[in-house]
Protein backbone atom coordinates (compact mmCIF):
# COMPACT_ATOMS: atom_id res chain seq x y z
CA UNK A 1 0.00 0.00 0.00
CA UNK A 2 2.96 2.34 0.54
CA UNK A 3 4.56 1.64 -2.87
CA UNK A 4 5.57 4.60 -5.09
CA UNK A 5 2.59 6.32 -6.68
CA UNK A 6 4.33 6.23 -10.05
CA UNK A 7 3.37 2.63 -10.39
CA UNK A 8 1.33 2.43 -13.61
CA UNK A 9 -1.23 -0.02 -12.28
CA UNK A 10 -1.87 2.25 -9.29
CA UNK A 11 -2.27 5.28 -11.55
CA UNK A 12 -4.69 3.41 -13.79
CA UNK A 13 -6.69 2.29 -10.79
CA UNK A 14 -6.74 5.86 -9.44
CA UNK A 15 -7.93 7.21 -12.80
CA UNK A 16 -10.64 4.57 -13.03
CA UNK A 17 -11.77 5.29 -9.47
CA UNK A 18 -11.85 9.05 -10.16
CA UNK A 19 -13.88 8.48 -13.31
CA UNK A 20 -16.38 6.40 -11.34
CA UNK A 21 -16.64 9.08 -8.66
CA UNK A 22 -17.23 11.78 -11.28
CA UNK A 23 -20.02 9.78 -12.91
CA UNK A 24 -21.63 9.09 -9.52
CA UNK A 25 -21.53 12.79 -8.57
CA UNK A 26 -22.90 13.79 -11.98
CA UNK A 27 -25.78 11.33 -11.78
CA UNK A 28 -26.51 12.35 -8.20
CA UNK A 29 -26.63 16.04 -9.06
CA UNK A 30 -28.82 15.42 -12.11
CA UNK A 31 -31.24 13.32 -10.06
CA UNK A 32 -31.36 16.03 -7.38
CA UNK A 33 -32.15 18.77 -9.93
CA UNK A 34 -34.94 16.68 -11.48
CA UNK A 35 -36.33 15.86 -8.03
CA UNK A 36 -36.38 19.52 -6.98
CA UNK A 37 -38.15 20.42 -10.23
CA UNK A 38 -40.84 17.75 -9.79
CA UNK A 39 -41.34 18.58 -6.09
CA UNK A 40 -41.78 22.24 -7.06
CA UNK A 41 -44.46 21.28 -9.57
CA UNK A 42 -46.26 19.13 -7.00
CA UNK A 43 -46.17 21.82 -4.32
CA UNK A 44 -47.20 24.56 -6.75
CA UNK A 45 -49.95 22.35 -8.14
CA UNK A 46 -51.33 21.71 -4.65
CA UNK A 47 -51.39 25.44 -3.89
CA UNK A 48 -53.06 26.28 -7.19
CA UNK A 49 -55.71 23.62 -6.56
CA UNK A 50 -56.44 25.03 -3.10
CA UNK A 51 -56.00 28.81 -3.42
CA UNK A 52 -56.11 30.85 -0.25
CA UNK A 53 -59.09 33.24 -0.02
CA UNK B 1 -12.47 7.26 27.84
CA UNK B 2 -11.24 10.21 25.80
CA UNK B 3 -10.64 10.08 22.07
CA UNK B 4 -6.95 10.85 22.73
CA UNK B 5 -6.63 7.88 25.04
CA UNK B 6 -8.06 5.60 22.39
CA UNK B 7 -5.29 6.63 19.98
CA UNK B 8 -2.27 5.78 22.10
CA UNK B 9 0.31 3.83 20.09
CA UNK B 10 0.04 0.84 22.41
CA UNK B 11 -3.65 0.50 21.74
CA UNK B 12 -3.32 0.41 17.95
CA UNK B 13 -2.94 -3.00 16.43
CA UNK B 14 0.27 -3.30 14.41
CA UNK B 15 -1.54 -5.05 11.59
CA UNK B 16 -4.16 -2.32 11.32
CA UNK B 17 -4.16 -0.35 8.06
CA UNK B 18 -2.55 3.07 8.28
CA UNK B 19 -4.79 6.00 7.45
CA UNK B 20 -1.91 8.04 5.99
CA UNK B 21 -1.65 5.67 3.02
CA UNK B 22 -4.78 6.65 1.12
CA UNK B 23 -5.80 4.40 -1.75
CA UNK B 24 -7.80 5.60 -4.73
CA UNK B 25 -11.33 5.77 -3.36
CA UNK B 26 -14.19 4.44 -5.44
CA UNK B 27 -17.73 5.82 -5.21
CA UNK B 28 -18.71 2.62 -3.42
CA UNK B 29 -16.31 3.53 -0.60
CA UNK B 30 -18.16 6.80 -0.04
CA UNK B 31 -21.46 4.93 -0.13
CA UNK B 32 -20.14 2.56 2.54
CA UNK B 33 -19.50 5.59 4.76
CA UNK B 34 -23.27 6.03 4.88
CA UNK B 35 -23.79 2.60 6.50
CA UNK B 36 -26.25 1.27 3.89
CA UNK B 37 -27.51 -1.52 6.16
CA UNK B 38 -28.50 1.01 8.82
CA UNK B 39 -30.04 3.16 6.08
CA UNK B 40 -32.20 0.25 4.92
CA UNK B 41 -33.51 -0.27 8.47
CA UNK B 42 -34.22 3.46 8.80
CA UNK B 43 -36.05 3.48 5.46
CA UNK B 44 -38.21 0.61 6.68
CA UNK B 45 -39.11 2.14 10.05
CA UNK B 46 -39.50 5.65 8.60
CA UNK B 47 -41.81 4.35 5.87
CA UNK B 48 -43.82 2.46 8.48
CA UNK B 49 -44.25 5.65 10.50
CA UNK B 50 -45.30 7.53 7.37
CA UNK B 51 -47.94 4.98 6.37
CA UNK B 52 -49.09 4.04 9.89
CA UNK B 53 -50.23 7.67 10.30
CA UNK B 54 -52.93 6.75 7.76
CA UNK B 55 -53.02 10.31 6.43
CA UNK B 56 -53.33 11.27 2.75
CA UNK B 57 -49.81 11.96 1.45
CA UNK B 58 -48.75 12.71 -2.10
CA UNK B 59 -46.75 9.62 -3.16
CA UNK B 60 -43.84 11.72 -4.43
CA UNK B 61 -43.63 13.79 -1.25
CA UNK B 62 -43.82 10.61 0.81
CA UNK B 63 -40.95 9.17 -1.20
CA UNK B 64 -38.97 12.39 -0.76
CA UNK B 65 -39.54 12.21 3.00
CA UNK B 66 -38.23 8.64 3.17
CA UNK B 67 -35.29 9.57 0.93
CA UNK B 68 -34.38 12.50 3.18
CA UNK B 69 -34.62 10.31 6.29
CA UNK B 70 -32.31 7.77 4.62
CA UNK B 71 -29.79 10.41 3.51
CA UNK B 72 -29.88 12.01 6.97
CA UNK B 73 -29.14 8.61 8.52
CA UNK B 74 -26.34 8.09 6.03
CA UNK B 75 -24.91 11.51 6.83
CA UNK B 76 -24.79 10.77 10.54
CA UNK B 77 -23.17 7.42 9.69
CA UNK B 78 -20.43 9.22 7.75
CA UNK B 79 -19.84 11.60 10.67
CA UNK B 80 -19.67 8.60 12.99
CA UNK B 81 -17.11 6.88 10.77
CA UNK B 82 -15.00 10.04 10.65
CA UNK B 83 -14.94 10.52 14.43
CA UNK B 84 -14.67 6.84 15.39
CA UNK B 85 -11.91 5.89 12.93
CA UNK B 86 -9.44 5.44 15.80
CA UNK B 87 -11.52 2.82 17.58
CA UNK B 88 -12.88 1.28 14.36
CA UNK B 89 -9.26 0.52 13.47
CA UNK B 90 -8.91 -1.69 16.52
CA UNK B 91 -11.97 -3.91 16.12
CA UNK B 92 -12.28 -6.81 13.66
CA UNK B 93 -15.89 -5.95 12.88
CA UNK B 94 -15.08 -2.36 11.87
CA UNK B 95 -11.47 -2.53 10.70
CA UNK B 96 -12.47 -2.76 7.04
CA UNK B 97 -14.53 0.47 7.06
CA UNK B 98 -13.38 3.02 4.47
CA UNK B 99 -11.58 5.43 6.83
CA UNK B 100 -9.62 2.95 9.00
CA UNK B 101 -8.88 0.87 5.89
CA UNK B 102 -7.23 3.92 4.33
CA UNK B 103 -9.63 4.19 1.39
CA UNK B 104 -11.17 7.57 2.32
CA UNK B 105 -9.63 10.43 4.29
CA UNK B 106 -11.28 11.32 7.58
CA UNK B 107 -11.82 14.92 6.42
CA UNK B 108 -13.67 13.66 3.36
CA UNK B 109 -15.96 11.53 5.50
CA UNK B 110 -16.66 14.53 7.75
CA UNK B 111 -17.35 16.79 4.77
CA UNK B 112 -19.69 14.26 3.21
CA UNK B 113 -21.52 13.95 6.53
CA UNK B 114 -21.98 17.69 7.00
CA UNK B 115 -23.06 18.35 3.40
CA UNK B 116 -25.57 15.49 3.33
CA UNK B 117 -26.93 16.49 6.76
CA UNK B 118 -27.66 20.02 5.56
CA UNK B 119 -29.03 18.79 2.26
CA UNK B 120 -31.40 16.22 3.78
CA UNK B 121 -32.77 18.55 6.48
CA UNK B 122 -33.25 21.53 4.15
CA UNK B 123 -34.85 19.46 1.41
CA UNK B 124 -37.21 17.74 3.85
CA UNK B 125 -38.18 21.13 5.24
CA UNK B 126 -38.83 22.78 1.89
CA UNK B 127 -40.48 19.77 0.24
CA UNK B 128 -42.54 18.33 3.13
CA UNK B 129 -42.67 20.26 6.41
CA UNK B 130 -40.31 21.87 8.90
CA UNK B 131 -41.45 19.86 11.93
CA UNK B 132 -40.26 16.66 10.28
CA UNK B 133 -37.09 18.45 9.19
CA UNK B 134 -36.48 19.60 12.76
CA UNK B 135 -36.87 16.06 14.06
CA UNK B 136 -34.43 14.84 11.41
CA UNK B 137 -31.90 17.52 12.37
CA UNK B 138 -32.25 16.55 16.03
CA UNK B 139 -31.71 12.88 15.13
CA UNK B 140 -28.53 13.62 13.18
CA UNK B 141 -27.07 15.85 15.90
CA UNK B 142 -28.03 13.37 18.60
CA UNK B 143 -26.31 10.48 16.81
CA UNK B 144 -23.23 12.31 15.56
CA UNK B 145 -22.58 14.52 18.58
CA UNK B 146 -24.35 13.21 21.68
CA UNK B 147 -23.83 9.49 20.98
CA UNK B 148 -20.67 9.33 18.86
CA UNK B 149 -18.61 12.13 20.39
CA UNK B 150 -19.79 11.86 23.97
CA UNK B 151 -21.80 8.86 25.21
CA UNK B 152 -20.03 6.09 23.31
CA UNK B 153 -16.65 6.72 24.94
CA UNK B 154 -17.96 7.84 28.32
CA UNK B 155 -20.67 5.60 29.75
CA UNK B 156 -21.77 1.99 29.66
CA UNK B 157 -25.29 3.31 29.06
CA UNK B 158 -24.08 4.60 25.67
CA UNK B 159 -26.36 2.51 23.52
CA UNK B 160 -29.37 3.00 25.82
CA UNK B 161 -29.43 6.78 25.47
CA UNK B 162 -27.81 6.84 22.03
CA UNK B 163 -30.44 4.39 20.82
CA UNK B 164 -32.88 7.30 20.67
CA UNK B 165 -31.28 8.39 17.40
CA UNK B 166 -32.01 5.04 15.80
CA UNK B 167 -35.51 5.05 17.25
CA UNK B 168 -36.71 8.39 15.88
CA UNK B 169 -37.27 7.66 12.14
CA UNK B 170 -40.88 6.43 12.62
CA UNK B 171 -41.74 9.74 14.32
CA UNK B 172 -40.08 11.65 11.47
CA UNK B 173 -42.12 9.62 8.98
CA UNK B 174 -45.31 10.27 10.93
CA UNK B 175 -44.50 13.98 11.16
CA UNK B 176 -43.84 14.07 7.42
CA UNK B 177 -47.32 12.64 6.79
CA UNK B 178 -49.31 14.72 9.24
CA UNK B 179 -47.20 17.66 10.43
CA UNK B 180 -47.32 16.47 14.05
CA UNK B 181 -46.25 13.51 16.17
CA UNK B 182 -48.93 12.12 18.52
CA UNK B 183 -48.65 9.36 21.14
CA UNK B 184 -48.80 6.55 18.60
CA UNK B 185 -45.74 7.92 16.78
CA UNK B 186 -43.80 7.98 20.05
CA UNK B 187 -44.93 4.44 20.86
CA UNK B 188 -43.11 3.30 17.71
CA UNK B 189 -40.08 5.25 18.89
CA UNK B 190 -40.34 3.62 22.32
CA UNK B 191 -40.44 0.14 20.79
CA UNK B 192 -37.10 0.66 19.01
CA UNK B 193 -35.65 2.55 21.98
CA UNK B 194 -36.27 -0.28 24.46
CA UNK B 195 -35.44 -2.95 21.87
CA UNK B 196 -31.94 -1.57 21.31
CA UNK B 197 -30.30 -2.46 24.68
CA UNK B 198 -31.15 -6.19 24.73
CA UNK B 199 -30.30 -6.40 21.03
CA UNK B 200 -26.83 -4.82 21.26
CA UNK B 201 -25.93 -6.21 24.66
CA UNK B 202 -26.71 -9.73 23.43
CA UNK B 203 -24.20 -9.09 20.63
CA UNK B 204 -21.67 -7.55 22.97
CA UNK B 205 -21.75 -10.63 25.21
CA UNK B 206 -19.91 -12.59 22.56
CA UNK B 207 -17.71 -9.87 21.02
CA UNK B 208 -16.70 -8.43 24.39
CA UNK B 209 -12.99 -8.78 23.79
CA UNK B 210 -13.13 -6.51 20.74
CA UNK B 211 -14.89 -3.70 22.61
CA UNK B 212 -12.47 -4.07 25.51
CA UNK B 213 -9.48 -3.85 23.19
CA UNK B 214 -10.83 -0.64 21.65
CA UNK B 215 -11.57 0.81 25.09
CA UNK B 216 -15.28 1.26 24.37
CA UNK B 217 -17.17 1.07 27.70
CA UNK B 218 -19.80 -1.42 26.61
CA UNK B 219 -21.73 -2.82 29.57
CA UNK B 220 -19.99 -6.25 29.64
CA UNK B 221 -16.61 -4.51 29.66
CA UNK B 222 -17.46 -2.12 32.50
CA UNK B 223 -19.99 -3.97 34.65
CA UNK B 224 -19.32 -7.57 33.65
CA UNK B 225 -21.32 -10.25 31.89
CA UNK B 226 -23.57 -11.10 34.85
CA UNK B 227 -24.84 -7.53 35.19
CA UNK B 228 -25.30 -7.36 31.41
CA UNK B 229 -27.43 -10.51 31.43
CA UNK B 230 -29.56 -8.99 34.20
CA UNK B 231 -29.96 -5.71 32.31
CA UNK B 232 -30.96 -7.62 29.17
CA UNK B 233 -33.74 -9.34 31.10
CA UNK B 234 -34.92 -6.08 32.72
CA UNK B 235 -35.08 -4.23 29.40
CA UNK B 236 -36.85 -7.20 27.80
CA UNK B 237 -39.49 -7.12 30.55
CA UNK B 238 -40.03 -3.42 29.82
CA UNK B 239 -39.98 -3.91 26.05
CA UNK B 240 -42.74 -6.48 25.65
CA UNK B 241 -45.56 -4.47 27.33
CA UNK B 242 -44.56 -1.48 25.22
CA UNK B 243 -44.74 -3.65 22.10
CA UNK B 244 -48.27 -4.69 23.11
CA UNK B 245 -49.47 -1.16 23.88
CA UNK B 246 -50.22 -0.10 20.26
CA UNK B 247 -53.35 -2.28 20.35
CA UNK B 248 -54.62 -0.14 23.24
CA UNK B 249 -54.10 3.20 21.51
CA UNK B 250 -55.43 2.58 18.01
CA UNK B 251 -52.13 1.94 16.25
CA UNK B 252 -51.95 -1.84 15.87
CA UNK B 253 -54.61 -4.26 14.66
CA UNK B 254 -55.21 -7.99 15.19
CA UNK B 255 -52.23 -9.08 13.07
CA UNK B 256 -49.96 -6.80 15.05
CA UNK B 257 -51.39 -8.13 18.31
CA UNK B 258 -50.63 -11.72 17.30
CA UNK B 259 -47.09 -10.88 16.22
CA UNK B 260 -46.36 -8.78 19.31
CA UNK B 261 -47.78 -11.35 21.74
CA UNK B 262 -46.27 -14.50 20.24
CA UNK B 263 -42.95 -12.90 19.36
CA UNK B 264 -42.85 -11.21 22.75
CA UNK B 265 -43.27 -14.53 24.53
CA UNK B 266 -40.38 -16.03 22.53
CA UNK B 267 -38.30 -12.90 23.19
CA UNK B 268 -38.83 -13.24 26.94
CA UNK B 269 -37.93 -16.95 26.90
CA UNK B 270 -34.70 -16.20 25.01
CA UNK B 271 -33.87 -13.28 27.33
CA UNK B 272 -34.42 -15.58 30.32
CA UNK B 273 -32.10 -18.18 28.77
CA UNK B 274 -29.41 -15.52 28.39
CA UNK B 275 -29.97 -14.48 32.01
CA UNK B 276 -29.63 -18.09 33.18
CA UNK B 277 -26.60 -18.78 30.99
CA UNK B 278 -22.95 -17.92 31.38
CA UNK B 279 -22.89 -15.91 28.14
CA UNK B 280 -20.00 -13.48 28.14
CA UNK B 281 -18.19 -15.10 31.07
CA UNK B 282 -15.58 -16.43 28.65
CA UNK B 283 -14.75 -15.14 25.21
CA UNK B 284 -15.65 -17.33 22.28
CA UNK B 285 -12.50 -17.49 20.14
CA UNK B 286 -14.41 -18.75 17.13
CA UNK B 287 -16.43 -15.58 16.71
CA UNK B 288 -15.51 -13.73 13.56
CA UNK B 289 -17.26 -11.08 11.51
CA UNK B 290 -19.02 -13.74 9.47
CA UNK B 291 -20.17 -15.67 12.51
CA UNK B 292 -22.30 -12.96 14.11
CA UNK B 293 -25.55 -14.56 13.10
CA UNK B 294 -24.43 -18.18 13.23
CA UNK B 295 -25.63 -20.25 16.14
CA UNK B 296 -23.39 -23.09 17.09
CA UNK B 297 -23.25 -25.45 20.07
CA UNK B 298 -19.89 -25.54 21.76
CA UNK B 299 -19.02 -26.44 25.31
CA UNK B 300 -16.36 -23.74 25.35
CA UNK B 301 -18.64 -21.00 24.07
CA UNK B 302 -19.83 -20.28 27.63
CA UNK B 303 -23.46 -19.61 26.75
CA UNK B 304 -22.67 -17.73 23.55
CA UNK B 305 -25.43 -19.68 21.83
CA UNK B 306 -28.08 -18.17 24.11
CA UNK B 307 -26.79 -14.66 23.39
CA UNK B 308 -26.65 -15.32 19.66
CA UNK B 309 -30.19 -16.71 19.67
CA UNK B 310 -31.51 -13.57 21.36
CA UNK B 311 -29.50 -11.30 19.05
CA UNK B 312 -30.80 -13.05 15.93
CA UNK B 313 -34.40 -13.23 17.17
CA UNK B 314 -34.42 -9.58 18.25
CA UNK B 315 -33.81 -8.56 14.63
CA UNK B 316 -36.62 -10.81 13.43
CA UNK B 317 -38.98 -9.54 16.15
CA UNK B 318 -38.47 -5.86 15.36
CA UNK B 319 -38.85 -6.52 11.65
CA UNK B 320 -42.05 -8.51 12.24
CA UNK B 321 -43.58 -5.81 14.46
CA UNK B 322 -43.01 -3.05 11.93
CA UNK B 323 -43.96 -5.27 9.00
CA UNK B 324 -47.27 -5.98 10.76
CA UNK B 325 -47.93 -2.25 11.28
CA UNK B 326 -46.95 -1.52 7.68
CA UNK B 327 -49.05 -4.36 6.29
CA UNK B 328 -52.12 -3.38 8.30
CA UNK B 329 -51.80 0.26 7.22
CA UNK B 330 -51.43 -0.64 3.53
CA UNK B 331 -54.23 -3.22 3.63
CA UNK B 332 -56.50 -0.90 5.62
CA UNK B 333 -56.94 -3.34 8.49
CA UNK B 334 -58.73 -1.45 11.28
CA UNK B 335 -56.59 -0.83 14.33
CA UNK B 336 -57.68 -2.06 17.74
CA UNK B 337 -58.39 0.52 20.39
CA UNK B 338 -58.90 -1.57 23.50
CA UNK B 339 -58.62 1.43 25.84
CA UNK B 340 -61.86 2.92 24.52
Amino acid sequence: MNQPVDDKAARDAAAKARNGRNIAIGLGLAAFVVLVFIVTLVRLGANVAQPHP
Amino acid sequence: MSKTAAMTPDSISPDAPRSDAIQAARWQDYFQLMKPRVMSLVVFTGLTGLLAARAPVHPLLGAVAVLCIAIGAGASGALNMWYDADIDRQMRRTRGRPVPAGKVKGEEAATLGVVLSLLSVMFLGFAVNWFAAGLLAFTIVFYAVVYTMWLKRWTAQNIVIGGLAGALPPAIGWAAATGHAPLNAWLMVAIIFFWTPPHFWALSLYVTTDYAKAGVPMLPVVKGAKETRKQILIYSLILIPICLSPVLTGLGGPIYLAVAALGGAVFLVLAWRVFASKAGDAADPRVTDRALYEVDEDKHAAGAKAARNLFAFSILYLFALFAALLGEAVAGVPALELLK
